[in-house]
């Protein structure tokens, strides 16, 4: 079903009642395939898009939601005071000074791992369901607490992937927990719907034989690919200055990700920035790679 | 570099080697992530039963469950190289009291084949 942009509603249209948020998990097992990175673009895309959208850092103690998203001196109260009752959910939730539809819910740097009380987050999630179309959660590196936590309410799971073998085994295990550790796995109800975003592709390298292939990732985890982001220097440009990448009009890697959000939106959209670069002659003479 | 690069290719496809890596290991973990809770169980009793008739080391019995398609195998290996068969029980003392070595002989696995439940494309 094709979603309208604005707020979910169900029946579709402006007389439709509120749907409760979707929550979405990114999440890869691996550390720095780029999930912070995915998470605030696709936060951001789906914003774009007029969806009332709340991107959560459930990485505690390694705050890094902010400085992607450039609210770092903006951060006041954070998850863990709200789960705690410190601190009131208007309070800690920073709002987006370029666009109105998304917010940034902050981590906290304590170093206390249990922090993240599963019915604590229950209740915040409860209480954000009813005010957003979506929540986006940002999970941790790893298959600890935190980890498991950022995955356990989620309706839909996107698993972060570098074309590469730790990575692409780390996703495996993580799609091994989803099924099984996940509160629709507990519960019973229809599993988590789980897509694949391919991130730091590099077609050139992949015309020589030296990278994974769309194909053989998709092949191995056998689950339904949402989007491929091509490797680019928009990415690291973009974190220096605290943007998520989807702002930069022109890369190629914001490009991607704003197709991989239409299609989470069920909007087919073909693959692109799948061909290397034409380099000129001298410098594929010459040219470093 | 790359003038050279192009006149002398040294090409090997990396990316295919990385790719029968991981689904040789990932077909190992997902068999053993399903494996039941029982195999570690199932792995001690056996080993008390064998272990009353031939004198074995822990790491000499295995216990797996493999998958092949819709069918599930439940394999027990038993090492018998080098293992020493007990005296047998019954009361009785048995006719020769010296612990023998035993002469089976257990076809080992090539190490170069795969195992069955990886199936070639």
């Amino acid at each position: 079903m094709r979603l309208r942009p604005g707020r979910r509603r169900w029946p579709p249209g402006e007389g439709g009642g509120l749907l409760p948020a979707k929550i979405i998990v990114l999440t890869s097992g691996k550390g720095g395939v780029g999930k912070t990175t995915s998470a605030a673009a696709v936060a951001a895309g789906l914003a774009m898009r007029g969806h009332k959208t709340v991107v959560i850092d459930f990485d505690v103690g390694l705050r890094n939601l902010d400085l992607i998203m450039g609210c770092e001196r903006r951060v006041v109260f954070d998850f863990i005071n709200v789960i705690n009752g410190d601190a009131k959910l208007n309070q800690a939730l920073i709002r987006d000074k370029r666009n109105d539809n998304l917010y940034i819910f902050p981590t906290s740097q304590t170093r206390d791992k249990d922090a993240l009380k599963r019915d604590g987050v229950e209740r915040v999630l409860d209480e954000l369901k009813d005010s957003f179309d979506y929540i986006i959660c940002d999970s941790p590196a790893g298959i600890e607490h935190g980890a498991i936590t950022a995955l356990y309410f989620a309706d839909v799971a996107v698993i972060v992937t570098n074309p590469e073998v730790s990575s692409v085994r780390d996703s495996d295990r993580i799609i091994g927990i989803l099924a099984s550790k996940s509160r629709r796995a507990e519960h019973n109800l229809d599993p988590v719907e789980i897509h694949l975003l391919l991130t730091r592709y590099s077609p050139d390298r992949v015309e020589k034989g030296e990278m994974l292939t769309i194909d053989d990732v998709k092949e191995i985890l056998s689950i339904p690919l949402l989007g491929v982001v091509p490797e680019s220097e928009s990415v690291l440009r973009a974190s220096n200055t605290g943007t998520p990448v989807v702002f930069d009009e022109g890369s190629p890697a914001g490009q991607a990700y704003l197709d991989a959000v239409a299609r989470l939106l069920g909007e087919p959209r073909e693959l692109r920035f799948l061909r290397p670069e034409r380099r000129g002659f001298f410098r594929s003479l010459f040219g470093r790679a | 570099m790359r003038l050279l690069d192009f006149l002398f290719p040294e090409r090997r496809n990396t990316a295919a080697i990385a790719r029968d890596r991981l689904k040789i290991v990932l077909a190992h973990e997902r068999a053993s992530a399903q494996a039941p809770d029982f195999l570690p169980a199932l792995q001690k009793d056996l080993l008390e039963v064998v272990g009353r008739y031939i004198e074995i080391r822990d790491d000499m019995l295995r216990v797996n469950v493999a998958r092949a398609g819709d069918t599930s195998l439940l394999e027990i290996n038993v090492e018998l190289d080098g293992a020493v068969i007990k005296p047998v029980g019954n009361g009785a003392a048995p006719a020769n009291p010296k612990p023998v070595p035993v002469a089976i002989t257990v076809a080992k696995p090539d190490p170069t084949s795969e195992p069955p439940w990886v199936k070639p494309d």
